[in-house]
């Protein structure tokens, strides 16, 4: 997510840029002059003219499109957008636009196809239905679940690669934090499946303590997914601590605050925005991860599976029920934006 | 912040603790690899690469892998090629709608895989059949280039956020055209940060199992789905054990590499 810091936008306001006329005479006529003005006086006359003229004229044309192009910042930006633009709407915005369309539309009982008629059914049965009231709620005490055990366990993370770790191996840590980030999600989420599995490693570790693993189920689905989504969290923190100037916490501190009333009063309120920034990615992530929860959940049903199923029997359905996790990520992303967390990723 | 030595040898020992908790798992793959028993009793009773042998073997391991590489690097052209032209768009210019914009792109990433996924997969059905085309690897490729350009984006925004305009300023002024001040210096500035994004975009694509699974055709199996489709069958848990300890290697190549490339933590572009 960008940062919303605004240079003066160099290239449109430059003073070379904006004087047309006097440009190509004088600062760049050596340019030209040795390359596209020297070819066709030899070129045009000369027998190998067509060999000649040919690149020579090309490379004029290209340079007259660079120029022109140089000129008007808004031709380039258009040129810059378009592709970009077209992809986007076309095909993630116009497929998203689609499918909410397709919510309010119904499906033959026998048939399973699509009867395009407008009508609210799916989202009345969505709100009336105990089962759907069941597995939303379950979805957001999930996320939330995750969010919170992901921050407690991403703060002591953060605090010691940002701020206790001796400076010169910091990077080195962060690095260490994040390369798991990349490693496949299916097979993190199987690697627990192995840990969580009756027997398994985690029962081994736990026997002579006389415990015994959560096995599968909702408290695995937690786990795995806050594992999954541990580095989105530390990652801000890390930013957020590393960016702490010095001078506030010595101020703190010479103000007789000891650590614990500094780090309530001064730390954590200027990196909230971080944790903030972190919450995104966990909460929104957990919201439709289907996956992990067929691979650790045991019979739990979160919103994600709901939609999964529903999909090739009732699409207007599935999408009724997609709504909900959207609904909540886009609230969400707005609220946050608003605390301008976003600009400190 | 001054911390009393109880204090600090409490966070490192969390932190510590923490971050071994995050590679255990991942060392678990990689022992059980080994691990002569079927079923993965734990402790292993021995060491054997008998599966890493079958693996090798294996025909639908090598198919899917080489299918996801072919979707990687189909869907890695086109966000290296629309995630630089954003980030030009929006770290270079001003213009209305620019932060939406900026918040547009990374929406992808954003929503849960599973709406992105139904969506393009409701979008190909009402598209695909009038042009004569079907479910396949386009499909596949497509799909992941719409969040792979949020990789390539981040990398390239925060590379041109970083270097602002004043050493192309400075070009221009000693006299250099807009070409050769995009060839000299714009494009040897970004060059590495494009680099970079294209390598992890090529990651993120290569595990990417939501999304595929809702526009993948019938014949198209990348790695993930096939290790999702095997999981279920014990007779094949020692080779998808294998191919998931590949992984867990291969990932670092990713992350070493834009690390290299780029210099700063471009493994946190992901976010």
């Amino acid at each position: 997510m960008s940062s919303l810091s605004r240079d003066p936008h160099p290239a449109d306001g430059r003073p070379g840029g904006g004087t047309p006329g006097g440009a190509p005479g004088s600062g760049r006529g050596s340019g030209p002059g040795r390359t596209s003005g020297g070819a066709p006086g030899s070129g045009r006359g000369g027998a190998g003219g067509g060999a000649g003229g040919g690149p020579a004229r090309g490379r004029r044309a290209v340079r007259a499109v660079v120029r022109t192009l140089h000129r008007r910042p808004r031709l380039r930006l258009a040129l810059l957008l378009t592709a970009p633009l077209t992809w986007l709407v076309v095909a993630y915005l116009g497929a998203l636009a689609a499918l909410f369309l397709a919510a309010f539309w119904t499906t033959d009982p026998f048939t399973s196809n699509v009867v395009r008629t407008w009508n609210t059914g799916n989202f009345r049965q969505v709100l009336t239905t105990s089962v759907y009231w069941h597995v939303a709620l379950r979805t957001l005490g999930t996320a939330l679940a995750v969010t919170a055990v992901d921050i407690v366990v991403a703060f002591p993370i953060a605090f010691w690669t940002a701020r206790i770790a001796a400076p010169r191996y910091r990077h080195l840590l962060v690095v260490a934090v994040l390369t798991p980030l990349w490693a496949s999600y299916l097979v993190k989420a199987y690697a627990w499946r192995t840990i969580l599995s009756t027997g398994g490693p985690l029962d081994w570790a736990l026997k002579p303590f006389g415990l015994h693993g959560p096995g599968y189920g909702l408290p695995a689905v937690v786990i795995v997914l806050a594992y999954l989504w541990l580095p989105y969290m530390i990652l801000p923190i890390h930013a957020g601590l590393a960016g702490l100037p010095d001078d506030v916490l010595d101020a703190s501190a010479d103000l007789g605050a000891r650590t614990w009333r500094t780090f309530r009063s001064v730390v954590l309120p200027l990196v909230a925005p971080s944790v903030a920034a972190g919450s995104v990615f966990t909460f929104s992530l957990s919201l439709g991860d289907y996956i992990a929860v067929q691979i650790v959940g045991g019979k739990t049903q979160l919103i994600g599976n709901a939609i999964y199923s529903d999909v090739t029997l009732d699409l207007p359905l599935a999408a009724a029920l997609a709504t909900l996790p959207v609904a909540v990520v886009v609230l969400y992303l707005l609220a946050i934006r608003r605390t301008g967390a976003l600009n400190s990723l | 912040m001054r911390l009393s030595p109880t204090a600090r040898i409490v966070l490192r020992t969390t932190a510590l603790l923490g971050i071994a908790v995050i590679y255990l798992p991942l060392l678990l793959v990689l022992v059980n690899s080994l691990n002569p028993d079927r079923a993965f009793g734990w402790p292993p009773g021995g060491i054997t690469t008998r599966w890493w042998a079958d693996a090798w073997h294996s025909g639908g391991a090598r198919s899917a892998l080489w299918v996801s590489v072919r979707a990687g690097l189909g869907a890695t052209a086109v966000a290296l090629v629309l995630g630089t032209l954003v980030a030009f768009a929006v770290q270079r210019h001003a213009f209305f709608g620019r932060q939406t914009l900026s918040f547009l792109v990374v929406l992808p990433i954003a929503l849960p895989g599973v709406v992105t996924g139904i969506a393009l997969n409701s979008a190909f059905r009402s598209v695909l059949p009038p042009l004569g085309l079907g479910f396949g690897l386009l499909t596949v490729i497509i799909a992941h280039a719409t969040f792979c350009v949020v990789i390539v984006f981040n990398n390239v925004a925060a590379r041109l956020r970083r270097v602002s305009g004043s050493l192309e300023e400075a070009a221009m002024d000693l006299g250099a055209g807009p070409l050769r001040t995009f060839r000299d210096v714009t494009w040897p500035l970004v060059r590495s940060a494009v680099l970079a994004g294209g390598l992890l975009a090529f990651a993120l694509s290569f595990d990417e199992i939501v999304v595929t699974t809702f526009t993948a055709g019938a014949g198209v199996q990348t790695l993930p789905l096939w290790i999702f489709g095997n999981l279920a069958r014990p007779q094949q848990a020692p080779v998808v054990n294998v191919v998931a300890a590949v992984l867990v290697l291969a990932s670092v190549i990713p992350v070493y590499g834009a690390q290299r490339l780029s210099g700063d933590t471009a493994a946190g572009s992901r976010i």
